[in-house]
């Protein structure tokens, strides 16, 4: 009890200047907890639809590195993929980049994807209902489309699409909205495979469907825990493909790794950053105590007392800075418009918070073993 | 009365680069409970060394130290500790009390101390801060307290647990005249009136008016012994002076484990 005392008496009579370095820890707080939001958010906006994916395996072109642009897998591989034993389902997925009109001039880029109806790869609706027709001129739009654009059910949507040298409007009636489901950094709009060849940019449709040909297929599997197995049963089983689980797959998606490692390492540097700055406020405010915890000790104060006291005071200045910082970050994040790539997730939030907890102690080592090396004998003017 | 402090052949060597040092050299001394000592020398005397290992900061290199039948030469660092919380009392020149504490808090930091916080040890730090003229300054910071009123609260401190014995440090050097006459005649009067045996180590001979014994160190060793009343008054109006006052310097000693 008596360091817990000490610490807070110390604290309670110098409440500006604790006060003060509780507020640079939360705003260390902020930083950490808003890089790791931004991490998610960026990391959310690539991999939203592969995460979410109704499946359990996704399959590749083999040789391409797992780049969804550069697969390209036709008709015949979906029948191979469907008749190996333990996949229940598949569906071929494609994708592209294009603009939705609305509200008269306004634009949105959105990643275009085409799905088999009813397929996996299409996702559930909150709103509305799902695609019905493979040729339908009819989409899902995903939450942030509709956020963003104000479309609902039963509304007109307009992609632009330039198809050759042209720019060529095609009207399609949204059917349903899903939740979430960004792709490529960009929210989404789903529509049906054949209208995906007859919309997306670039496109030269032939019409028929026995030559459909996407970017990957997503697999369900009879038992989605032997996905391991599975990868090299459909890899042996059909020829010049890849199979793999939903995570590769988003890890694989182009910048992914690079954008999290980068916003990783700056998570890192700003919890370093942390370290070094309350190690050196609480060293600084050691280096003033010197005298007086040597007075401490000629009194007879042991130093488990004085340890105790400073770690006290380091924790109870971290908590209380880690506590504003974060209902700060709270409080600023509903002020935040939804399409902001900013997602705050339960588990970054307790990881971030965990993680300062855990440096200011860490940081305040050093200050804590400077005490103990302090001499009783300095209270007497004897210095060794 | 009892001995409540004796020091036997007491000798502290110093290892330095130009060689050895006796910083205090076969000194013995016996105080008794009841008495008030004044230890008095010029800078480099050995007075503080002294000071240190009695109040066990620092180990002889030889002798023995007794204090209330304990000797000190058996412990270990962690039993010194306890043993200086619980017997020892001590004021120091400066840096005396806590600066986040008040008056009252800081008296009553050596209950806490010693795990005797307790409504009687409240009540009596009252009462020993009222009786050195601090009733209305209990909840007041150190920042907001005269250096003579700093003082006092210290001398409340070093009391307040019924130590065997009391050390002061120069306790006047920062006061003027009047309030250094106050601090010490409360010290020697407290000393007195609760039986407890008193060391104060002075620069200031005037300060030796009040203590029952005067020791004069120089050169590590005991100069002279004053226990004569007139004698001493003698000595702190500098009649009997042979060693001028000198201006206090800070020493080197080796360095201690922590305590």
């Amino acid at each position: 009890m008596l360091p817990i005392y000490l610490s807070f008496k110390e604290m309670w009579r110098n409440q500006g200047r604790f006060l003060l370095f509780s507020l640079v820890i939360a705003l260390i707080t902020v930083l950490v907890l808003f890089i790791a939001a931004l991490a998610d958010g960026l990391g959310n906006g690539n991999r939203e639809y592969i995460e979410k994916l109704n499946a359990d395996l996704i399959v590749y072109k083999s040789d391409v590195a797992l780049s969804i642009t550069a697969s390209q897998l036709g008709r015949e591989k979906l029948l191979g993929v469907s008749r190996v034993p333990g996949v229940t389902d598949a569906g071929q997925v494609s994708f592209s980049s294009t603009v939705v009109r609305y509200q008269g001039a306004k634009e949105l880029n959105v990643s275009l994807i085409g799905v088999g109806p009813g397929k996996p790869g299409e996702p559930p609706v909150v709103q509305g209902r799902g695609l019905q027709d493979r040729q339908a001129k009819e989409a899902i739009i995903d939450r942030n489309v509709a956020l963003t654009t104000g479309l609902r059910v039963g509304d007109n949507l307009t992609i632009k699409s330039i198809q050759g040298a042209k720019e060529k409007l095609y009207t399609l009636k949204v059917v349903g909205i899903s939740d979430g489901r960004q792709f490529f950094l960009q929210p989404s709009v789903i529509v049906p495979d054949l209208t995906f060849e007859q919309i997306k940019p670039g496109a030269v449709p032939t019409g028929n469907a026995s030559d459909l040909i996407s970017n990957i297929i997503v697999v369900q599997l009879q038992h989605p825990s032997q996905w391991k197995q599975m990868e090299s049963v459909l890899a042996s089983q059909v020829s010049g493909i890849q199979a793999v689980d939903k995570v590769t797959a988003y890890e694989n998606t182009p910048g992914y790794a690079a954008q999290q490692s980068t916003l990783g390492t700056q998570q890192f540097f700003s919890l370093l950053i942390g370290v070094l700055v309350i190690g050196g406020f609480f060293q600084i405010q050691m280096l003033q105590k010197v005298p007086q915890i040597g007075m401490l000790k000629a009194v007879g104060a042991s130093s488990p007392v004085i340890a105790l006291s400073a770690l006290a005071q380091i924790v109870m200045v971290t908590v209380i800075g880690v506590a504003i910082g974060t209902a700060a970050t709270l409080l600023m994040a509903l002020t935040f418009p939804a399409t902001i790539p900013i997602v705050f997730s339960p588990m970054a939030i307790v990881l971030g918070v965990v993680s300062i907890l855990l440096i200011g102690p860490l940081g305040g080592l050093v200050s804590i073993r400077y005490a103990l090396r302090v001499e009783p004998l300095t209270a007497l003017g004897l210095s060794s | 009365m009892a001995n409540s402090l004796e020091a036997k052949s007491v000798t502290k060597i110093y290892q330095t680069d130009t060689g050895v040092t006796r910083a205090v050299d076969s000194v013995s001394l016996t105080v008794q409970n009841g008495e008030f000592v004044a230890l008095v020398g010029p800078s480099g005397s050995g007075k503080t060394s002294l000071l240190a290992m009695l109040a066990t900061l620092l180990s002889p290199s030889e002798g023995e130290i007794i204090i209330a039948g304990q000797s000190l030469m058996e412990m270990s660092d962690r039993e010194r500790t306890r043993f200086r919380r619980e017997k020892i009392g001590f004021t120091f020149q400066a840096n005396n009390l806590v600066s986040y504490l008040t008056a009252l808090e800081n008296v009553e930091l050596m209950l806490r101390l010693n795990g005797k916080y307790d409504r009687a040890g409240r009540e009596r730090a009252r009462e020993l801060l009222a009786r050195l003229g601090l009733g209305d300054q209990l909840n007041n910071l150190p920042r907001q307290l005269s250096g003579g009123q700093q003082q006092g609260v210290a001398i409340a401190r070093a009391l307040i647990h019924d130590p065997a014995l009391v050390l002061a440090d120069e306790p006047t050097a920062s006061l003027d005249t009047e309030r250094a006459y106050q601090v010490v005649q409360t010290f020697a009067n407290l000393i007195h009136e609760q039986n407890r045996a008193g060391i104060m180590v002075t620069h200031d001979l005037r300060m030796t008016a009040f203590a029952d014994r005067v020791v004069q160190m120089m050169d590590g060793k005991i100069r002279r012994v004053i226990d004569d009343h007139e004698e001493i008054t003698g000595f702190s109006r500098g009649t009997l002076s042979s060693a001028p006052p000198e201006p206090r310097a800070p020493r080197l000693v080796p360095r201690l484990a922590p305590s």
